[in-house]
């Protein structure tokens, strides 16, 4: 609790501690991979922390989340297992899919991560039917369903939103827009690069948003999250953030010439966590007490790799089970 | 027992489920139209609701993933196609989320949909009206894939695909519909992966699925006034396969002819002949022969489909010469299909 509290301030703390925490947690998957304990692709979302973070605190416990490839962000969000992650990426035992999904399927289905995929725009139909489930099961959840730029050159997902809103359905489309579908430019994909109103025909309402900005995603996906339980029209939510890390591996690339060449410095200027931290400061937190949560976050970045190290690996005979569930 | 045809078993089927698990939908194009795909969702929207049953956008894609998420979500979605050629369109959301999601997730989450699509074979529907896509969907693990032949089946592997905690498709044939049949009183769900031996016979055995497991039943009759005595086994269900009973016919008759319903080439068959020469080898006498649509596309004109599908009478005929027989100087009008259209 801050002792300066102003309105926000408990969540502008909480949000800083998420935004943190997927850093952190990514710097390590960083570190860590020149000693090849994590064999499989990569994709990481430092910089765009600001977008899980806000999303993930604006939903309920009991609210549903479906992602992409690039998923830790989105999976600590909301409350997945450090230790279950790292154990994931590492294809152990422990992991939070028993080592056979790794980072690009990560799932965490008591917190409401239904999963992840590797398929661009592949799980936007399969949020859009989770939310159906919602709402004839007449249950509270909302679903929220993120993406990057890339997926709204997929046919699904115009086909998705024209059916949630003919439905009406309790769904929440989440655009993070980064810049780049790999390396290829919005503008050189879309003629409309407004991808919020890409939909508008179909009746699917967007607005753009500051999506560096944690207290703006979380404030206006707290409203559309409202309005979804409330029974309002689906909505698109498009927040612009930046990649600082190539698409796939633990690099940057900023040099190259997909890149704008202003890229590193808005990067650096728009950093979320900073931009954070200065409000925090601002309010009254002291420089000490904000490395006293970068500590305690470390700690368990320290703990969930260790315990990752420390997992078995499957045993060969799991190799072909969890083919088929077993019928009731 | 009461005697339906096999729209009406699957229509019973569709209403029992959706009795006995409210979590049972149906959703799919026209699914709620006057047409009911052929009987089999008739009356269904007025007894159960149209929130239960109900027409799709034509997105066949999205509409996929749609009843995966409802899936996902707790819901039993039956998604309908009234022409497997659109499976085509649902392939990514079915290999990749739908037969992968069990395995990704650890184990720790399934996907109980169950895809009905329907062969449209017939007449004149040519190239893009008339595939069966059974291979692709045998060769991706992760989907159960069914054949029903008769009413019976199509009730009892409906009631099994429905109760599934799995991706299941049924891939139905048009020209089955007006087949009838003896069905339980009460629908009754048939276990999966249990192949049916339609006819017992010593001399060949023909595996044979769908409406080429009808084919080769009107094959055998003939074979028989002729001195051959057919066995034919019906798979029914392609995944999981019942390679024992292939395999037990085969001890029994030594030569193996597999009448695919769709190409040969990676094929039913091909899984079907390859399991014979890996695991029957030493029962065989003969080489196993295969049948299956000419390799090409499916033509409209009249006299170059009928050469395009195999029938009655060229089973009949790669019998005879598998036995190193004639075929018999014999008129065999039974051996034709009298099915008219429009669809």
């Amino acid at each position: 609790m801050l002792k300066t509290a102003g309105k926000g301030a408990d969540e502008d703390l909480a949000l800083y501690r998420l935004m943190l925490k997927i850093r952190l947690a990514e710097e390590r998957i960083v570190a860590i991979y020149p000693t090849d304990k994590i064999q499989s692709p990569i994709h990481l979302s430092i910089g765009q922390e600001a977008v899980a973070a806000g999303v993930c605190m604006a939903l309920a416990a009991g609210d549903h989340i479906h992602g992409t490839y690039r998923g830790h962000g989105i999976y600590i969000a909301k409350g997945g297992d450090l230790g279950r992650m790292f154990a994931e990426l590492y294809g152990k035992d422990a992991g939070c899919a028993g080592g056979k999904g790794g980072s690009m399927h990560l799932a965490a289905q008591s917190v409401g991560l239904v999963g992840c995929s590797a398929i661009v725009a592949g799980l936007i139909p399969v949020a859009t039917g989770d939310a159906l489930a919602a709402r004839m099961q007449g249950s509270s959840r909302v679903v929220c369903s993120f993406f990057g730029d890339g997926a709204v050159d997929e046919g699904v997902f115009f086909e998705s939103v024209n059916f949630a809103v003919l439905k009406g359905l309790p769904i929440v489309y989440v655009c993070e827009n980064n810049g780049y579908a790999i390396h290829s430019r919005v503008a050189d994909r879309h003629k409309q690069d407004k991808l919020f109103r890409l939909a508008e025909g179909l009746g699917l309402r967007g607005r753009r948003y500051d999506g560096n900005d944690a207290r703006t995603v979380f404030k206006t996906m707290s409203r559309a999250v409202a309005a979804a339980r409330r029974g309002a029209a689906p909505v698109l939510l498009e927040y612009m953030t930046s990649r600082w890390h190539e698409h796939v591996g633990p690099g940057t690339d900023f040099q190259e010439a997909y890149r704008h060449p202003k890229d590193r410095a808005n990067a650096a200027k728009n950093d979320p966590i900073r931009k954070m931290a200065a409000r925090l400061k601002r309010r009254g937190l002291s420089a000490g007490r904000l490395e006293a949560v970068a500590a305690e976050i470390r700690r368990d970045v320290d703990r969930a790799v260790a315990f990752a190290e420390e997992s078995p690996f499957p045993p060969i005979e799991r190799l072909h089970a969890d083919l088929y569930a077993e019928s009731r | 027992m009461k005697r339906l045809n096999y729209g009406q078993a699957i229509n019973a089927a569709l209403a029992h489920a959706m009795e006995k698990d409210p979590s049972v939908f149906i959703m799919g194009i026209g699914v709620d139209d006057h047409k009911a795909v052929f009987v089999t969702t008739k009356g269904l929207r007025d007894r159960f609701g149209r929130k239960r049953v109900f027409d799709t956008p034509i997105s066949e894609a999205a509409m996929t993933g749609i009843a995966i998420g409802a899936a996902l979500g707790g819901m039993k979605p039956v998604h309908v196609h009234i022409r497997a050629d659109f499976l085509y369109l649902t392939m990514d959301q079915l290999f990749n989320n739908a037969a992968k999601w069990r395995s990704m997730s650890g184990g720790r989450a399934s996907v109980p949909l169950v895809v009905r699509a329907v062969i449209g074979r017939s007449w004149g529907q040519g190239a893009q009206h008339s595939q069966n896509p059974q291979s692709l969907f045998m060769h991706v693990p992760g989907i159960k894939v069914v054949m029903p032949t008769t009413p019976a089946d199509a009730q009892g592997l409906l009631l099994a695909a429905i109760e599934d905690p799995n991706p299941v498709l049924i891939l139905e044939h048009r020209l089955l519909y007006d087949i009838v049949g003896d069905v339980p009183a009460l629908p009754v769900a048939v276990p999966l992966g249990r192949a049916v031996v339609r006819r017992e016979g010593s001399d060949l055995t023909i595996v044979a699925g769908s409406h080429m497991a009808m084919e080769s039943l009107k094959a055998a009759e003939f074979l028989a006034r002729h001195g051959v005595q057919a066995e034919i086994v019906d798979p029914v269900s392609l995944v999981p396969l019942d390679r024992a009973a292939i395999l037990r016919s085969i001890a029994k008759t030594g030569r193996l002819l597999v009448v695919d319903s769709s190409w040969t080439c990676c094929g039913a068959s091909a899984e079907i002949a390859a399991i014979a020469a890996g695991e029957g080898f030493a029962s065989l006498t003969a080489p196993v022969r295969r049948l299956g649509m000419q390799p090409v596309t499916c033509p409209v004109s009249k006299p170059l489909e009928s050469a395009f599908y195999p029938g009655a009478k060229t089973i009949a005929a790669e019998a005879f010469s598998m036995l190193g027989r004639p075929f018999p100087d014999a008129s065999a009008p039974e051996l034709t299909s009298a099915f008219k259209g429009p669809f």
